[in-house]
């Protein structure tokens, strides 16, 4: 068991995502950075989409009963067990007995605990992703509290040593933050005028920035034609609200909305929203979808090699 | 048949990111462009391919999601090797979805009937409806319960119809002042548009009544939304009485 002592400020059990449900009306949910969380899983030799924790901005403080392999990436909390520093984007051991403590991110915003085995919350329509909003996935369908306990999954049966990921795959965060985004179908409801702006000028991460959507600070664009009609919004999206402003979609989202889209961030830079926090600024920069393809998959070739270095042995035939 | 044949060869294919593509069949809501929609949706259902994670209905189009890294080499789908680039291969296939859909006689729609508590506490703003109409509140429930209802899509919130066929004439604007809490299952109206909040969600809706029926039901895997996209939906009147002894029972029963 993991004993919550101090969850952090928004702490929430997440997995890969409750996909197959948009048409009913469910968001995909899951870990924001899909990077680190993958990372943290592979560290921890958990399979992927294990459950994992997900500390936003204050991580929390954790008390364990049984020993346990553990890895952590994404946003630096400080963590110390039993006043030890452990490094980021590595793997660990937790003694029986110990307390893992996080601290405030100084880099980034959101980090990410796997313990192999991973969270053994129960699936809700096949994810461990909580979703607030309808108090689905998760514990009970909210943020973690003090004195919550979680059960850790079954171990598989492979133990790693500890291991740090190589230094050329973690990726640096500060502001400002490029976004690389592909045009889309209503990008023309926006003049050239309006979209150069957009380019142009940075926007600012403003305090409204959760897991439903990012509020941009901002020069106000102008939608030229303005009959949307609502349909499926998804992860990435940038829309342009009435008042002009933008708004990042982040997976908490409602599944269909009806402003118009300027463009939809790219999956490779998905990590890059998660990790921006309220007055980093943004820049937007367009790339071709093929471009979009290419670094999404690059991201996925530093796995298959991250994992072939972990595990040799499943990989040596 | 034939309006809905013409949507369906006229629809434009458009990419959303590198990770969907939009068919699109029209830019008007319209009961054709819906039969289009499900038309599709259907054929899709039948004849996923593979690395398609799932899809979206939505009133003039359905979005289609897949996964890139899935797309290459793989399956029905051979990209082509200069561009590695699985946009192309997944619009070359869904070209070939479109141009063969046969369009089957379409089932008989479902229909669902929602039970509604009226006005007083359920329905805070129904006098406010009918004074803007120069109605009673009784006409105005007659109106409401006496339309004949399309669920066109389910979004934005999980369960959450988008209805058509309100009749015109108890349209209303929605609130100057949203509230912060709108009470899961409040029935209201928001310009031509009626529904039910399925959660607990700040809103503007002119809220006229309320439904003891869960439209978002977790547990049930298989069917999460009470409604889904091409649903029929009639509203009937409850009294508060029996609203109480419905929600007490808890098992309402499926339609």
């Amino acid at each position: 068991m993991i004993n919550v002592i101090r969850p952090g400020s928004f702490t929430t059990i997440q997995d890969s995502g409750r996909w197959g449900y948009q048409a009913w009306g469910l968001p995909i949910s899951g870990a924001m950075d899909p990077y680190a969380y993958a990372a943290a899983n592979l560290l921890a030799g958990n399979q992927k989409g294990a459950a994992v924790l997900e500390m936003t901005q204050e991580g929390g403080m954790f008390h364990f009963d049984e020993s346990a392999f553990a890895a952590i990436a994404g946003a630096d909390m400080q963590a110390v067990i039993d006043d030890r520093k452990l490094p980021n984007w590595s793997s660990f051991i937790i003694p029986a007995g110990a307390v893992l403590r996080f601290g405030r991110a100084l880099k980034g915003r959101r980090a990410y605990f796997a313990v192999q085995g991973g969270i053994a919350s129960v699936p809700v329509m096949g994810s461990r992703s909580t979703y607030t909003a309808a108090g689905i996935g998760g514990l009970e369908g909210r943020a973690l509290l003090t004195g919550d306990s979680l059960s850790i999954g079954d171990a598989a049966a492979c133990r790693q040593p500890p291991y740090s990921m190589p230094e050329k795959w973690v990726p640096g965060y500060r502001s400002p933050w490029e976004l690389s985004m592909v045009l889309g179908p209503q990008t023309g409801y926006f003049s050239e005028a309006e979209q150069q702006k957009f380019f142009r000028n940075g926007y600012i991460v403003s305090d409204m920035a959760g897991r439903m959507d990012y509020e941009l600070a901002g020069p106000p664009l102008v939608v030229s034609e303005h009959e949307s009609v609502s349909e499926a919004s998804g992860w990435g999206a940038v829309e342009i609200s009435e008042g002009g402003h933008p708004f990042i979609v982040t997976p908490d989202h409602g599944t269909t909305r009806g402003f118009s889209k300027i463009g939809y961030i790219i999956q490779a830079d998905f990590y890059k929203i998660a990790q921006a926090a309220p007055g980093d600024k943004i820049e937007f920069i367009a790339v071709c979808n093929a471009e979009a393809v290419k670094r999404f998959r690059g991201q996925h070739e530093i796995f298959k090699a991250l994992a072939m270095l972990l595990r040799p042995e499943k990989h040596s035939i | 048949m034939d309006d809905i044949r013409e949507k369906l060869r006229n629809a434009k294919l458009l990419p959303v990111g590198e990770a969907a593509v939009l068919v699109s069949f029209d830019t008007k809501i319209d009961p054709v462009v819906h039969q289009a929609v499900r038309a599709f949706a259907a054929c899709l259902e039948q004849h996923p391919f593979k690395g398609m994670t799932e899809y979206v209905e939505a009133f003039t189009g359905v979005t289609v999601f897949y996964d890139p890294a899935k797309i290459c080499g793989e399956g029905l789908l051979q990209p082509d090797p200069e561009q590695a680039y699985s946009y192309q291969a997944v619009v070359r296939y869904l070209q070939k979805l479109l141009s063969g859909i046969e369009i089957a006689a379409q089932d008989e729609p479902r229909c669902v009937r929602i039970p509604v508590c009226y006005g007083g506490a359920y329905g805070p703003d129904l006098e406010a409806v009918a004074e803007y109409h120069g109605m009673t509140a009784q006409e105005v429930i007659h109106l409401h319960a006496g339309g004949a209802y399309l669920v066109y899509m389910i979004g934005f919130a999980p369960g959450f119809p988008y209805v058509g066929g309100l009749p015109a004439c108890i349209a209303t604007p929605r609130r100057k002042s949203p509230r912060l809490a709108i009470p899961k299952g409040s029935v209201g109206i928001a310009g031509s548009q009626t529904g039910v909040y399925p959660l607990e969600t700040p809103g503007g809706w002119q809220l006229i009544g309320r439904t003891p029926l869960a439209l978002f039901r977790p547990e049930d895997q298989e069917n999460p939304s009470l409604l889904r996209a091409g649903d029929r939906l009639e509203f009937y009147e409850i009294t508060q009485q029996e609203y109480e002894a419905m929600e007490n029972e808890g098992s309402v029963p499926r339609p």
